[in-house]
Formats: C-alpha cells, sequence, structure tokens
C-alpha cells in the first residue's frame, strides 16, 4: 500500500512521555487476569497427568462429586469429537483423551464453590493409567526404537525411512555449496544443543469464563490476543465465534506464551455444565509443567570462509522437538540462522520432532537465538583461528538493501551495517579488560510480522480522541499509539485516550505477537485518525463554502490553502468537534488492513563476562544493545524491549533449562528452580538505538520486541569462551557445565 | 474446615474477615478485602509480586497464613500514595519507564520501601541484593533500579 511517509520533524514522536496506565499499574489498581470476580463464581481446578505418556485407562469423579459444592467435573467426553489439523492438536492439549503425552497434561477438571474445595475434589478424581515408554530428548526421539508417540501422524514432506516422530521436514537453499565450501580457506563444522527454555512471564494464566447453555458467552483473560482465545476456544467447543465475547485483562508478561489456549476452553466447558461462572488460575508450577516452553533443539552448522573473512558457503541442519505435538518453529529457526550475511552458497535442513513434553508455544523470535547460538558461536569459532575481528568481519559480509537474503527474498532498506557499525564505534569494545575477563559479540535477525488488523478512533465533543485497538499493551503500547495519533493529528497525546477493546466491539486482530503491534496497530492508528482529520477538512469547507480540496489539516486546525481557497481564520479541532452534531453527525475513522511492509529488525550486541575458575561461575559485567528501530515512538519503552530481550536472553544462555529426569517428570518446576536472572545477576543494560526508517511504516517503524533476544546466547558463549579458554556449544552455560569444561581443558 | 474470625489493620484501616486456616494472607487480601494489588506470581515466596509488609517487616504474603494477621500492621501496595499524591517510588517508576507489563511493579515498590525505610541512601548493588527476590521478566532490572535509586534521592533531599 502506498504511505505517506514522514520520518523527520516529528512534535510528538520520540518523546518520553508517562504511560496512560501507569498510575493504576503502581497503585494496584490494574486489573489483571486473576482480579476479576463474578456473583455466583465457581473455581476450577484442573487433574493433570503425572506420567510422561500413559494410557488413560478410566477416570471416576464419583467420590469428587459426592462433596458438597462441587457443581461439575469434565473430561474430554464434555468436548466435541471431530477437529482436524490444529484444531485437534489445540484440543488435545487442552484435555488429553486416550492417552497423556506428557508429564502435567490435563485430563480432567472440576468445578466448586471455593478454591481450597476444588483442589480438594481434584485429588479425589481417581484416574488409571497404562504407562507407555516415554521420550523427552530431540536427537533420542529420532533414533530407531524410540516410542512413536503419534505413529502415522507426519505430514508429506518427511522422507521415507526417518523415525515416525518426525513430523515434517524442511530442506531449501541456493548457490553451488561444493565449490563454496571448496573456495574456503578454513571450513569447520560443530553440533550445539539448547535445552528448552519458558516464557517465564510472571503472571500465571488466569480466566472467568461463562458460557451457557445456548452456546453464548463471555470470558476475561490474560492474553496477548483475544481474538485467537476467541477462535481457539470456539473450535475446542464447538460454538459461533461470535457468540463468545472476550475481553482481554491487563496482561501481566507473555513474550509469546500467551498466544494461544490452555485453561480458558476448559473453564468455558465447566461454567456450561455447572451453569455459573468459572474462574481458573494456573499455579505456577502448571505453567512451567503445562504451558508452552520452548523447543529445545540440536544443531549442526557447517562454514566456509577465506582468510580474509569472506563466507563462502554455509550448511544448517536443525532438530527441534516441539512437545508431543507437530510445529516446532523450524521454519523460522532456519530462516533465521544466516539471514545476517550475505553468503553465495547455503543449504538448510530442518526435521520437527515429537517428544514427551509439553507443546511448545511462542518464545521471542521463536527458532532464532538456537539458530544464532549455532551460527554465531561457529562465526566466532572461524574469526579465532583466522586471527579476525568479530565485529570487522560480521561487517564484511553484513547483509544490506538489496542482497539476496539466505531464506530467498531480496532485503528492502535494513540496518543492520548501522548496528554493526555503532557497536565498533562504541567505547564498550575498545575498553579493557581484567583477568578472568572476555568479551563476546553477536548479531541476531527477527523478520517480524505485520497481520490482521483493525483499529477505530472517535472524536469527541471537546476534541479529544478515542482510539480502539485489538492488540493487548504488553510493554507501553498505549503511549506508542497515544503519540502516534498525537503526532498524525496535531493534537497534545494528552488529549488522546487509547483503549484495548473486547473481541465485539472491531475486525479480527492478531494477537500482540511477533514486534507487530507497534508497526501494524501503530500504522492503522495513523490511518484511522487520518479519516477523522479529512472529515473535519470536509466540514470546514462545507462552512467556509469552498472546495475540501482547498483546506489542509495542519497543528489540530483545518485551514485554507492554495490561491482559490480565500481567507478565514483556522478551525480548531475543539471547535469543529463542538459542532459536528449539528453539521454532519458524530465523527469517526477505521481502518484495517493485514500490513505486510513490516520490515525485520537487526542487532548486534558486546558483553563483558568475567568466569570464576574455581566454581564456574559466570558474571555477566557490562551489556551493550545495539538494534534498529526503525523509528523509537517511544524511546523509554524501545530500550527496555532491548534490555528486557538481552535479559532473557542471558538466562537462556547462563541458566534456565527443562529439567526431565529418567521418568519423564519435569523436576524443575518452581521459580527456585527454574531460575530466571534476579536484579543481582545483572548489571545496567546500555542500549543503543539505531534508526535506519522502514519504508513499510508511514513514521518508518520497525518492530523491536524480539530481535533482542537473539544475540545473547551466542555473544554470551564467546564472551565464556574468551575468559576461560572453554567453548560451551550446549546450552545452558551453567557453572558445573564450566567447571567440567575448564577441568577437562586440563 | 472452620472458618477463623480474623481482626487486624490494612494500610491504616481495622478490617475484620473469617479465614479458613489453610487461606494465605495474599488470598484473604484478595478475595477477602477485595485487595488485589499484591499478585500470585508463584505461590512458593520465590518471587515477590505478592510483598507486603507485616509489622514493618517486609514479607511473601503467599508464605504468612490469613490467620496470621491477627492483630498486626499490614501495609499493602493499595497505602502507598497519600489520596492521589503518588508515593515518590510511584512517580518514578513511571517517570523512568521502571514498568512494561506492570504485574511485578506492586510487590517492588512495596519492597524498596522496606529498604529505603532502613536504609535511604543505598548503593546500586545494595538495591540489587535486596530486590533479588523480587522476579522481573520484562525489564532486565536496569530502568528499575535507576527509579529506586532516583527516587531515594529526592526522598532524601526532602522533595
Amino acid at each position: 500500500m502506498p504511505l505517506d511517509t514522514k520520518t523527520t520533524g516529528f512534535k510528538y514522536i520520540g518523546t518520553r512521555p508517562d504511560r496512560p496506565d501507569g498510575i493504576d499499574k503502581v497503585t494496584g489498581k490494574a486489573r489483571y487476569g486473576a482480579d476479576a470476580y463474578a456473583p455466583g463464581m465457581l473455581h476450577g481446578v484442573m487433574v493433570r497427568s503425572p506420567h510422561a505418556h500413559a494410557r488413560i485407562k478410566k477416570i471416576d469423579a464419583t467420590k469428587a462429586l459426592a462433596l458438597k459444592g462441587v457443581k461439575a467435573v469434565v473430561t474430554r467426553a464434555d468436548f466435541p469429537t471431530g477437529l482436524e489439523g490444529e484444531d485437534w492438536n489445540i484440543q488435545e492439549n487442552c484435555m488429553a483423551g486416550e492417552v497423556a503425552l506428557y508429564d502435567g497434561h490435563a485430563v480432567a477438571a472440576v468445578a466448586a464453590t471455593s478454591l481450597l474445595l476444588a483442589r480438594e475434589a481434584a485429588k479425589l478424581i481417581e484416574v488409571e493409567y497404562e504407562v507407555l515408554p516415554h521420550v523427552t530428548d530431540v536427537d533420542e526421539a529420532m533414533k530407531p526404537g524410540a516410542p512413536a508417540i503419534r505413529a502415522g501422524a507426519a505430514d508429506y514432506s518427511v522422507p521415507e525411512g526417518l523415525h515416525p516422530n518426525v513430523m515434517r521436514y524442511i530442506e531449501y537453499g541456493h548457490g553451488d555449496l561444493e565449490a563454496g565450501f571448496a573456495a574456503a580457506d578454513l571450513v569447520m563444522e560443530n553440533t550445539y544443543k539448547t535445552e528448552a527454555t519458558h516464557q517465564g512471564y510472571i503472571e500465571p494464566h488466569a480466566c472467568l469464563a461463562q458460557l451457557g447453555s445456548d452456546g453464548k458467552g463471555e470470558m476475561w483473560v490474560c492474553t496477548q490476543g483475544h481474538w485467537f482465545i476467541r477462535r481457539m476456544s470456539a473450535a475446542v467447543l464447538g460454538i459461533d465465534v461470535a457468540n463468545l465475547r472476550v475481553t482481554p485483562s491487563e496482561i501481566g508478561g507473555g513474550f509469546g506464551g500467551k498466544t494461544t489456549v490452555f485453561i480458558e476452553p476448559v473453564a468455558l466447558a465447566l461454567s456450561r455444565k455447572a451453569g455459573k461462572p468459572v474462574k481458573m488460575v494456573m499455579t505456577r508450577s502448571e505453567v512451567l509443567r503445562a504451558t508452552g516452553p520452548t523447543s529445545s533443539s540440536s544443531i549442526d552448522v557447517k562454514m566456509g570462509m577465506k582468510k580474509d573473512g569472506t563466507m563462502t558457503a554455509a550448511k544448517v541442519t536443525m532438530r527441534m522437538q516441539g512437545g508431543a505435538f507437530p510445529m516446532a518453529p523450524i521454519d523460522s529457526a532456519l530462516d533465521c540462522a544466516f539471514s545476517c550475511y550475505n553468503i553465495p552458497a547455503v543449504h538448510h535442513e530442518g526435521y520437527d520432532v515429537l517428544a514427551n513434553r509439553p507443546k511448545q508455544a511462542a518464545y521471542r523470535a521463536p527458532g532464532s537465538p538456537m539458530a544464532a547460538f549455532a551460527t554465531e558461536s561457529l562465526v566466532d569459532e572461524m574469526c579465532r583461528a583466522l586471527g579476525l575481528d568479530p565485529l570487522k568481519t560480521r561487517l564484511k559480509n553484513a547483509s544490506r538493501e538489496g542482497t539476496k537474503a539466505s531464506f530467498g527474498p531480496t532485503f528492502p532498506r535494513i540496518g543492520l551495517v548501522e548496528t554493526l557499525e555503532a557497536a565498533i564505534a562504541h567505547p564498550h569494545y575498545a575498553a579493557p579488560l581484567g583477568t578472568n575477563q572476555g568479551r563476546g559479540v553477536a548479531s541476531g535477525y527477527w523478520m517480524n510480522w505485520g497481520g490482521e488488523t483493525s483499529v477505530s478512533a472517535a472524536l469527541g465533543e471537546d476534541g479529544s480522541v478515542t482510539v480502539s485497538v485489538g492488540t493487548p499493551d504488553i510493554g507501553g503500547s498505549r503511549a506508542s499509539m497515544a503519540l502516534m495519533a498525537a503526532e498524525a493529528l496535531g493534537i497534545p497525546y494528552e488529549n488522546v485516550r487509547v483503549n484495548v477493546v473486547d473481541t465485539g466491539s472491531l475486525g479480527v486482530n492478531e494477537p500482540t505477537h511477533g514486534s507487530r503491534a507497534t508497526y501494524a496497530t501503530g500504522l492503522a492508528t495513523i490511518e484511522a485518525v487520518k479519516q477523522i482529520s479529512s472529515k473535519l477538512c470536509q466540514r470546514a469547507a462545507d462552512k467556509w463554502g469552498i472546495p475540501a480540496e482547498a483546506v489542509i489539516w495542519e497543528d489540530g486546525c483545518a485551514k485554507p490553502s492554495g490561491p482559490n481557497a480565500g481567507e478565514f481564520p483556522p478551525l480548531t479541532i475543539g471547535e469543529l468537534a463542538a459542532e459536528m452534531g449539528s453539521t454532519g453527525g458524530p465523527i469517526s475513522g477505521h481502518f484495517e488492513a493485514t500490513p505486510s511492509g513490516h520490515g525485520g529488525s537487526f542487532g548486534t550486541h558486546i558483553v563483558d563476562v568475567e568466569v570464576d575458575p574455581e566454581t564456574g561461575h559466570t558474571s555477566v559485567l557490562r551489556y551493550t544493545v545495539v538494534q534498529d528501530a526503525g523509528k523509537a515512538i517511544h524511546p523509554a519503552y524501545v530500550e527496555g524491549q532491548f534490555q528486557g530481550g538481552a535479559a532473557q536472553g542471558i538466562g537462556w544462555a547462563l541458566n534456565e533449562e527443562y529439567i526431565y529426569g529418567a521418568d519423564g517428570r519435569l523436576q524443575n518446576t518452581v521459580f527456585l528452580d527454574y531460575r530466571i536472572p534476579v536484579a543481582s545477576d545483572l548489571p545496567m543494560i546500555d542500549t543503543v538505538i539505531v534508526e535506519v526508517p522502514n519504508p513499510g511504516h508511514p513514521y518508518g517503524v520497525r518492530g523491536v520486541g524480539e530481535t533482542g533476544i537473539t544475540p545473547p546466547l551466542p555473544a554470551v558463549a564467546n564472551a565464556v569462551h574468551a575468559a576461560a579458554g572453554v567453548r560451551l556449544r550446549s546450552l545452558p552455560m551453567s557453572p558445573p557445565r564450566i567447571l567440567a569444561a575448564i577441568k577437562a581443558k586440563g | 474446615m472452620t472458618q477463623i474470625h480474623v481482626t487486624t489493620t490494612v494500610n491504616g484501616d481495622e478490617v475484620d474477615f473469617l479465614a479458613d486456616p489453610r487461606e494465605t494472607l495474599l488470598d484473604c487480601l484478595r478475595d477477602k478485602l477485595g485487595m488485589t494489588g499484591a499478585k500470585e506470581g508463584c505461590g512458593t515466596g520465590d518471587c515477590g509480586a505478592c510483598s507486603v509488609t507485616v509489622d514493618g517487616r517486609l514479607v511473601c504474603s503467599c508464605l504468612v497464613l490469613g490467620v496470621e494477621a491477627q492483630g498486626k500492621t499490614i501495609e499493602t501496595v493499595e497505602g502507598m500514595a497519600e489520596g492521589e499524591k503518588l508515593h515518590p517510588l510511584q512517580r518514578k517508576f513511571i517517570e523512568h519507564a521502571a514498568l512494561q507489563c506492570g504485574i511485578c511493579t506492586p510487590g517492588i515498590l512495596v519492597a524498596a520501601k522496606a529498604l529505603l525505610a532502613q536504609n535511604p541512601d543505598p548503593a546500586e548493588e545494595e538495591v540489587r541484593y535486596w530486590l533479588a527476590g523480587n522476579l522481573c521478566r520484562c525489564t532486565g532490572y536496569d530502568k528499575i533500579i535507576r527509579a529506586v535509586l532516583d527516587a531515594a534521592a529526592e526522598m532524601r533531599e526532602g522533595v
């Protein structure tokens, strides 16, 4: 779509006003998922499989239902049959059918008049299991003899002879790979592994659901995307989407993990059966055992390089398990593996593998951090072997406008070169290091997303404007939307109120995912409010008796413009709004689209660590994030995205992992054992916002949410190598692993 | 199970409620008193989202039983502002963009207030270790630490 692009001379864009929901959030008034209550409300509790893989032989709820105050029990028998494809996968994940597929898989649920009673009742539901052999490691799951989790479910892409746990196979590339490797002075190949991690949002999943026997329902839920929740819940329950109104609560973090359903259809089913509203709130252990962590991965990478650092060829093979369901993110992982570089010959292969683990969900740039860990570690190893500067080598090979991307298309205007140049020039890159200290660098990429978007804007009688959006605000997006609306209309930021509205109020909106909200909802907000100014120009033209073409909108006013417009004093938005009832009626704007000019974002990180040779403990001493934002609408929240992504990546690199026992049960199901970075683990995180405007957005915006988690995994690994002289090709680099590597080195 | 009558003081107001002996102080604050400012992130005392003070001592309210509140003085995030006047920590958190999703914010504000009550001039490292029991997954803590240090400086100047 042609856009009226403006990238300089902003009045509001680029400022840092207070967020509109700030006071609610610092005073405890903001209402999150678990903060809703309804008259007559019941509490729902799930019964979960204690086995990694087990046939469900019998479920007996007699004793639970005999308790006074227990109002309903549901099992898979209470859900419709005949679903197909991903709808079936989602239904099966929300409530197991014949087989429990992972430790924590829901098998039944109960609703009672109090939470304590519901928990008591859940313990009284008797489930008889026949335990089956299980597998949780991706490489083990592909070996002959591994238990087949869903034999016959693989799609057409899988070549003959592979284990039935391989669900999908992808292969693509371009250029002459053999010639490329032959032309290299150095060819290196290594295998890398990453363990599954969890998004770790602090707010557990929560909803308050009501569904009548007529199929009409309402739900309050913490989610990144309530239209997704509506569609998935309706499919799982066999009801029409229009009959389910979903209202998003404030959301306590998501990072991709709150883009699908887990408890929501079950709460609705309990409500329908009991005839009362049902609230369900997960415990932290339920979140870790039974929502969507990332895939774990096993990756082979091979690269050829000339003595001067020129990359000649590269090949990657990714094996990822996404739990007991297909759709591990092999596609995006492969697309990101070599996206930073202009390499004449590349080849990609991917295996999507089942294992007895929970169904993976998106986590911030899904697949990209794993791919970057492998590629960017190998690039570092090769630069060391050839005595090359790692940032200058990256710059030499960097993708830029016009480069044929490793995944096929030709890059439009992108900002990798600018981030590398800024990193090379940053004082951090030249700062001195002490004993046992080392510096690592890495770059990363996320392609971002546009997606279905619908926004409405309405003019108030006093000239203030209400914007209705459908993307939940996770990190200050209402402030960004208000800034863009204020800029487009030329009215103060404070005169714009942005609301995240329910599914009954707008057309379909995809979630706040894919780094799309500021880009796509922002674009739609700008276009929607421009319809308001255009209608106001018409009203002013009518009043002045001149053609609408002779009126322009400037600084919040309609002004006559052009040689024949005549002399009239400007009419302000307030003056025009005050009389809109008598000049033609209410004024609003609406815009909907599936914009596709999102433009990817590249980042380059620098990290200094100190490794204690006695304990293997790694301290992060200094961290700098350089990333292309296109245009930073509210720079403080852009910095926040950079810093948060870096912190999550540091956790993934050094400490976080899913630990399964030999029995296939998750062993670290609380935050004490699944330890995310705490304040004393981290230094201040410096940020450099690079702005290479995205031609696909009116103000040049690129999404910034996801790219920041991609470089830290390899950057930290490269720094650990520089500090301790050991190369860890398996994450996390926890102290025992580093210590073992140091001892093995001798 | 028989409910126990509990009388306590929350943010200066005397309140009472009936508590099952198994219910936590967090459950009682949220479900019986309608004070949902304190959040449950873990239920095991690891995340600090439920932080409140009991007789001036910082605790995870998910690890305190509701019946233990009998006769005590409880302070929560809802008691930090005086009417429409925000506490300096609350104001600095907004100014510094020290929250993204905001779910950890009530607990961190209560914990930071408790720190500044006993140490009005903490070093960055002291703030980091004091807040190590309050998990934030969004921010990487950078802006949180800056907001606390800035609020401490302002409070020392008595603005």
